[in-house]
């Protein structure tokens, strides 16, 4: 076991990390704006969307994730689509966190007691501000720890971008071992990396919870 | 260049088998160990309970892919000896399976309240009594929905094995797919056969959600 060869690529890693990041926080994004646009259409009176948006959840919910990126980057240019494989990426992931999303936030949603927004509208609040004051706040508290370890999730899951090259972090790990011939050291030092990443979320996330969900619990 | 015929549907089919056997192998061995963790998890010796946390929090904190590249080349580093690649994959999984399940299951005994713990012990039984005939049933019926749901999360799971090498259902897929160069039928067909395997187990997982439920 020899982890010096490793030293002298600690560029490689770290531009390989900010590649992870970005394809987490991209897809993050857009996967939560396709879950909020899905909760609420599941939640509309149009049902044929409300079967799109149901066969989208259980499509993208029972199938490998590998296979997702695998048909948008080797299966869409035959229909004229051709992305780079960070965009290819992107597109895949965005699309399997939203389906997560959908049902993390329509559950979040569908947590909140109807007799809590008929009591608002009691009051003389309208529509906006019986969601905004009553449904938004305790609805995110309780998708929050869904939508956060999710995201861990996923943060993990972009290492699978590494097999249509993305320079994500390990497919920097497959660069340094063909110079290096130190497979182990390199995916053992890729693993901590990316436990590091995780760790760093989950400390965030458990802080930002504190600070943001302070009014106390029914008991 | 030839084109996508029967013998291509019949090595899909084929490697399927070696999805299940990465399915069975997880859960031969990670079940076991999923189910000491979570017994670790809530015993009363805080140094298991931490110990056992922080082991469960490092497997679920590195990527599925990781892990796998961790053990196939790390045994032969560890032992000494050059293993067979299923075995370093086997052990992968099963620590993957263990660490959710070992959650999974823990979360099952902790909603199980004190009290009946007590309960058992005021009738005489033995700590081991207790847990087999009064916590377990019932803890088993509060995490079997979220057990399925894994266990889509596992099949899935297993097509990162085809990353090294390994033949199952979505190694035969870019196989088949190099060979015929239809990419659209080849992974529209890896991914249907995916879907068949997963959806039910969905449904499933669902139902027993809706007919179980804890709150009741």
């Amino acid at each position: 076991m020899n982890f010096l060869p490793l030293w002298r690529y600690q560029n490689q890693l770290i531009d390989g990390a900010i590649v992870t990041l970005e394809l987490t926080v991209i897809s993050a994004l857009a996967g939560l704006v396709i879950g909020i646009a899905g909760a609420v259409a599941l939640k509309g009176r149009i049902t044929p969307l409300r079967w799109l948006v149901r066969g989208y959840i259980e499509l993208f919910r029972n199938t490998p994730s590998l296979i997702q990126i695998f048909i948008v980057f080797f299966v869409l240019p035959s229909f004229g689509l051709k992305l780079p494989a960070f965009e290819a990426a992107c597109v895949a992931l965005s699309l399997y966190f939203g389906a997560y999303s959908v049902e993390i936030i329509r559950a979040g949603l569908d947590s909140i007691p109807r007799s809590q927004i008929e009591a608002g509208q009691c009051l003389g609040l309208s529509g906006w501000q019986v969601f905004r004051h009553i449904i938004l706040p305790p609805a995110l508290r309780n998708a929050y720890p869904a939508v956060t370890s999710q995201f861990v999730l996923l943060l993990l899951g972009t290492s699978l971008a590494s097999q249509v090259a993305t320079d994500e972090l390990f497919h920097v790990a497959g660069f340094i071992e063909s110079r290096t011939y130190r497979s182990f050291e390199v995916y053992a030092v890729i693993c901590a990396v990316y436990f590091a990443m995780a760790m760093s979320f989950k400390a965030l996330f458990a802080i930002i919870s504190l600070a943001a969900f302070r009014w106390p619990r029914r008991r | 260049m030839r084109s996508f015929s029967l013998i291509d549907f019949v090595s899909l089919f084929t490697a399927l088998r070696w999805t299940v056997a990465l399915v069975v192998l997880a859960l031969l061995f990670g079940a076991p160990l999923a189910l000491g963790l979570a017994m670790g998890r809530i015993s009363r010796f805080a140094g298991l309970r931490w110990t056992m946390a922080a082991l469960i929090q490092v497997i679920q904190s590195v990527p599925l892919l990781g892990l796998l590249f961790f053990f196939y080349f790390g045994m032969p580093v560890f032992l000494g000896i050059q293993v067979p690649a299923l075995v370093a994959v086997t052990v992968a999984y099963t620590l993957y399976t263990a660490a959710f399940l070992g959650e999974i299951w823990r979360g099952g005994l902790e909603a199980v309240k004190q009290a009946q713990w007590e309960a058992g012990a005021c009738l005489g039984l033995s700590a081991w009594q207790q847990f087999r005939h009064i916590i377990a049933p019932q803890a088993l019926r509060l995490s079997l929905p979220p057990t399925v749901g894994f266990l889509v999360q596992l099949i899935k799971g297993t097509s990162l094995a085809s990353i090294l090498g390994f033949v199952e259902l979505a190694r035969a897929g870019q196989v088949v797919s190099a060979a015929t160069f239809q990419p659209l039928l080849t992974y529209a067909l890896v991914a249907a056969i995916y879907f068949a395997l997963c959806l039910p187990l969905t449904l499933w997982s669902r139902s027993l959600e809706a007919r179980l439920d804890g709150s009741r």
